[in-house]
């Protein structure tokens, strides 16, 4: 599809691209992140200070940039799709650069304002990326094996970057939304079960290390699985939390203790209440009806993402649409499995209501380019 | 690439289906999720609704008391002590602002606290502990306790705090510690939780952080009850964590007083090295200052006299400090020319006071010239022309190659802040560092210890306790850990050649003990304990032609931190040498006049462990050196500081 074919066939122009934004998913996240607010209060201990104002400021500082965002043609941003990726990586070889100069390790880069955690961009640039690339590539190549091998070495160099940060859990999340990508592109079968072997076999790999010259992951990670696998083990640090997550989150039954009457989150039980385990007050002040409620505003949110992708005829655009709601989707997943003892303590916060700005503003400005895609698309 | 409208629809088909099914597959992860939720929060509500009433204990952790430090007979150097602290939480508390005002009137605060402390209420979730005041008194203490019905919400705590009963004297070598910072924080990749604790001091600087995981120790537990507030009701059990490793220095707490004192106000270094284990016995830095001011968090006046004094009170001038080592870098250059087998047995040397090189004149310090000499002489005059004749021949690499081996251009392995590796320059660093070709002239420069060559005063007295026992001396600082002798480091043998190295030391002996030696002023008569040595005065500027046509500038004219260092390395008895030292005055003039008179009194001092008897000196510098020793023994309980209030 060329730049002559979108400007044939008119998407709106002006202010009127307001009216064709996908509001329901606009009015969606606005819903999660005020949950985030409410929480973020509550823990608090029903003030506005530490947390919930600066959130609100940086959510509103999020919603305007997805405005902006949005108001910019989709092709615009397709033909930055390679600038962006490799701006994003030199933003990651400068962080690790920093890191050896002996300031420690360091994930991420000052603006002033705010932290960057180039890692965090990486997600949203690399799903860009591959969908440019496979928007460029003839739909018939897509399974050869030269044009497979390409979009996985774009996937394994910010991996293996923030691997060294060390970030374990946003490197696994990198491979599995770039992964994601490819299979939505339409890569053979046979790749994915081949790597799923692999896979199996890295893992047998890196259990057998331990202990070893060659050990391939740090101790302390092991000692994560080692926690989740049994969080007795460690009752004073992450199977602690685990445990004390699970009673916070099973207290609050069906309909929970009320807001701010949370006993567990509030007597200091929980650690990292205001990011991490964010979910677990949620769910121990409103109960059953409350989880399940901002789960269902996350299922909403994928749905309406992936029936405007599904609406939409450009190849690149659909992409880049199915790669956000993965990767947001993979986001909440890895969280809640988190909380509710499903996975290893990873430090992946719940996007959009655990405090903190740099995640905000990169789920926004991705929630823009969806936006774009939605309004300047093929009719 | 042009797309037809068939492989158009080829392909959104394809994304299309494999959309639905991932996305399927995510819903059918959400469904789970929810399942799983229901699990927890339906199925077994009840259970957890029990686990939850029963929990009301609380695990907090027990910092862990960081290991004591001791001088090497056993003499505390740091210690924990009890400190006390008022805190305010802010629900209990209801109105902060007439708590603190309230409190203001029992307790002395100033508007400085008071507004740190309504900021961090502000700033910090309600039930959080903020700290008003710390290491506050015992009567300040009592006063609130009995006032506390109208207090609500304050409340005293004990906590553990370092002291460091010995003052400025172990300032540089120990350094301190200082409450955990964001920035220390952001340093490790995975923080123990013990550091989260408010307050948690760690290392951070000197031994106190190079040894910080074996000082530290491992946080404990305890279970507590706590009623629906938080209010903490018993303890139900603890589990006591691992405390620390004691450390045991090399360090002699009261020669390092000594040293202190004796160098006083001067901008000045000294190292005593044990020649048969490589004990460090001293390492003293002066000026110094009180580490007891950073614990508590020192203040912008007391750091700002500290930052701003122009003789640097707070770098740790033994080990970071790296000089040009001057004329004392002389025995290198004769070792490597010895070794090469370069200097005949009678040979010597014209010196006219100058050499010129390759069309450039290199002066020698004498300007009127020292005649004819011999390795000997040239060592004990310090004569420069004989160094420079002798490096043309052997070369540079040679030169560098023989500094490495007496511990020169090393790093050597000492847990203190900053080492520095100094440079032992070679043709090859030229060429990375600047990007230039080597000349014969840098070589001329080095083989006097001037040029790209620089040392470390640490640096310095191990080159000299290598010479004095032909062995690879490595300084050791710590002698013990929780009571386990740490290995010697006496070394093993350098292999060269005996009869050189006798030669050296029989030079070193002239220095000091020949009439026309450059430190016959600083001889011990003590025939036991004669000391050998050499002197070193280092320029720090260029003499520009003009400088010298006008004559030359006496030292004292010029202004302090253009004079010259003075430089003094030596060993001690002759016979059977037991310490090394060297000691370095910054712009201090002369080596002879400056550093020597203080290494003798240091390696005296060290020799008799105690103030030595005035027959050991020279008969007619007798009278002084009683006056010296009296103001000393005055000096030594508290050395003074810079940077502590007058008040």
């Amino acid at each position: 599809m060329s730049y002559l074919e979108y400007a044939v066939k008119t998407a709106p122009t002006g202010f009127r691209k307001i009216l064709h934004l996908n509001w329901p998913v606009a009015i969606l996240l606005a819903s999660v992140s005020g949950a985030g607010f409410l929480m973020l209060y509550s823990v608090a201990g029903g003030s506005f200070s530490p947390w919930a104002e600066p959130q609100m400021k940086r959510f509103l500082m999020g919603f305007v940039l997805m405005l902006g965002v949005a108001m910019v043609p989709i092709w615009f941003w397709r033909s930055l799709a390679g600038i962006a990726y490799l701006v994003t990586i030199g933003l990651l070889v400068a962080v690790e650069l920093f890191g050896t100069v002996g300031m420690g390790a360091q994930r991420w880069i000052d603006l002033g304002f705010m932290r960057l955690q180039p890692s965090e961009l990486m997600k949203i640039t690399l799903v860009m990326f591959l969908a440019a690339y496979y928007d460029w590539l003839p739909a018939k190549r897509t399974s050869h094996p030269f044009w497979v091998i390409l979009p996985v070495i774009v996937i394994i160099i910010p991996t293996f970057l923030v691997l060294r940060q060390p970030d374990l859990g946003t490197s696994i999340l990198l491979l599995a939304a770039g992964g994601g990508l490819m299979f939505l592109a339409g890569v053979h079968w046979a790749y994915f079960a081949a790597v799923l072997a692999s896979a199996i076999g890295l893992v047998t790999t890196v259990f057998k290390s331990r202990g070893t010259s060659w050990q391939l992951i740090k101790d302390y990670q092991f000692r994560r699985i080692d926690t989740f696998l049994d969080p007795s083990s460690d009752p004073l640090g992450a199977g602690y939390h685990i445990t004390q997550s699970k009673i916070a989150l099973g207290s609050g039954g069906w309909t929970g203790r009320g807001f701010m009457q949370g006993t567990q989150s509030r007597l200091n039980f929980l650690p990292e209440k205001h990011t991490d385990f964010i979910f677990t007050t949620l769910a121990e002040e409103f109960g059953f009806l409350g989880g399940f409620s901002l789960l269902g505003l996350y299922a909403l949110i994928i749905v309406f993402c992936v029936w405007s992708a599904l609406m939409n005829k450009d190849r690149f655009s659909s992409l880049l649409i199915l790669g956000i709601a993965l990767n947001f989707f993979l986001f909440f997943a890895v969280n809640m499995s988190m909380v509710m003892g499903l996975a290893p303590v990873v430090g992946v916060p719940l996007p959009l209501v655990s405090y903190g700005g740099s995640a905000m503003l990169v789920l926004m400005l991705a929630f823009g380019l969806m936006q774009s895609a939605h309004v300047h698309r093929l009719r | 690439m042009k797309k037809t409208r068939a492989e158009t629809d080829f392909s959104h088909r394809r994304i299309t289906r494999r959309a639905a099914l991932l996305g399927g597959a995510q819903l059918l992860f959400i469904g789970g999720l929810a399942a799983r939720m229901r699990f927890l929060q339906v199925d077994q509500a009840d259970q957890f609704r029990l686990l939850a009433e029963e929990n009301r204990i609380n695990v907090r952790l027990i910092p862990p008391s960081r290991g004591e430090v001791f001088d090497r007979n056993g003499l505390r150097l740091a210690q924990n002590a009890p400190s006390y602290r008022i805190v305010i939480v802010r629900e209990d508390a209801g109105d902060t602002d007439l708590v603190l005002e309230r409190l203001s009137r029992i307790i002395a605060l100033d508007e400085e606290t008071l507004e740190r402390t309504r900021l961090e209420l502000k700033r910090s979730p309600s039930f959080l502990p903020v700290t008003i005041a710390e290491d506050v008194s015992w009567d300040d203490i009592s006063r609130v306790s009995v006032n506390a019905p109208a207090l609500p919400g304050v409340t005293p705590e004990v906590g553990l705090s370092r002291v460091y009963p010995q003052g400025s004297d172990f300032a540089h070598v120990l350094g301190y510690v200082g409450p955990v910072s964001d920035y220390d924080l952001e340093k490790i990749t995975d923080p123990e939780p013990v550091l989260r604790i408010p307050r948690f001091q760690i290392g951070k600087v000197g031994v106190e952080t190079k040894l910080e995981p074996m000082l530290r120790g491992k946080a404990g537990a305890k279970r507590v009850e706590v009623n629906a507030a938080g209010r903490v009701m018993r303890e139900i059990d603890r589990r006591e964590g691992t405390p620390g490793s004691d450390l045991q220095l090399t360090i002699d707490a009261k020669l390092q007083g000594y040293v202190q004192a004796r160098l006083s106000e001067e901008s000045a270094s000294a190292v005593v090295i044990d020649c048969d284990n490589g004990d460090l016995v001293a390492c003293a830095s002066a000026p110094t200052f009180d580490p007891n001011l950073f614990v508590r968090g020192i203040s912008v006046k007391d750091y700002k006299s500290l930052t701003e004094n122009k003789y640097r009170p707070l770098a740790s001038k033994t080990v970071q400090g790296l000089y040009p080592p001057g004329s004392t870098f002389k025995m290198m250059t004769a070792m490597a020319a010895l070794e090469a087998g370069l200097i005949g047995p009678d040979e010597t040397v014209y010196c006219p006071g100058h050499l010129t090189v390759s069309g450039r004149r290199f002066h020698c310090w004498k300007r009127a010239g020292h005649g004819w000499v011999d390795l000997q002489t040239s060592l004990k005059r310090s004569c420069d022309v004989y160094y420079y004749d002798l490096a043309i021949k052997i070369g540079i690499e040679k030169i560098s190659a023989m500094a490495k081996r007496f511990g020169l251009g090393i790093r050597h392995d000492v847990p203190m802040s900053a080492v520095a590796q100094g440079i032992a320059p070679t043709m090859d660093w030229k060429a990375t560092n600047y990007g230039q070709d080597w000349r014969v002239g840098d070589t001329v420069n080095v083989s006097i210890g001037q040029g790209f060559m620089l040392a470390s005063p640490m640096q310095l007295a191990v080159m000299s306790a290598r010479i004095a026992t032909g062995r690879a001396v490595e300084p050791r600082l710590i002698k013990s850990i929780d009571g386990v002798e740490t290995p010697s480091r006496g070394g093993e043998d350098l292999g060269l050649n005996e009869n050189n190295l006798r030669k050296m030391r029989r030079a070193m002996n002239a220095v000091v003990n020949d009439r026309r030696g450059t430190a016959y002023g600083s001889r011990i008569i003590e025939d036991t304990m004669r000391m050998a040595g050499k002197t070193g005065t280092s320029q720090v500027r260029n003499i520009t032609a003009a400088e010298r046509r006008a004559g030359v500038i006496r030292n004292e004219d010029l202004p302090w931190e253009r004079r010259d260092h003075a430089l003094f390395v030596s060993f001690a008895p002759i016979d059977k040498p037991k310490y090394a030292a060297a000691v370095v005055v910054e712009h201090g003039g002369g080596g002879s006049k400056a550093a020597a008179p203080i290494a003798r009194d240091i390696m005296l001092q060290a020799l008799y462990g105690a103030a030595p008897p005035l027959e050991a000196y020279p008969a007619k510098d007798r009278e002084r050196i009683d006056l010296q020793q009296e103001k000393l023994r005055d000096m030594q309980p508290q050395a003074s500081f810079i940077g502590r209030d007058q008040a």
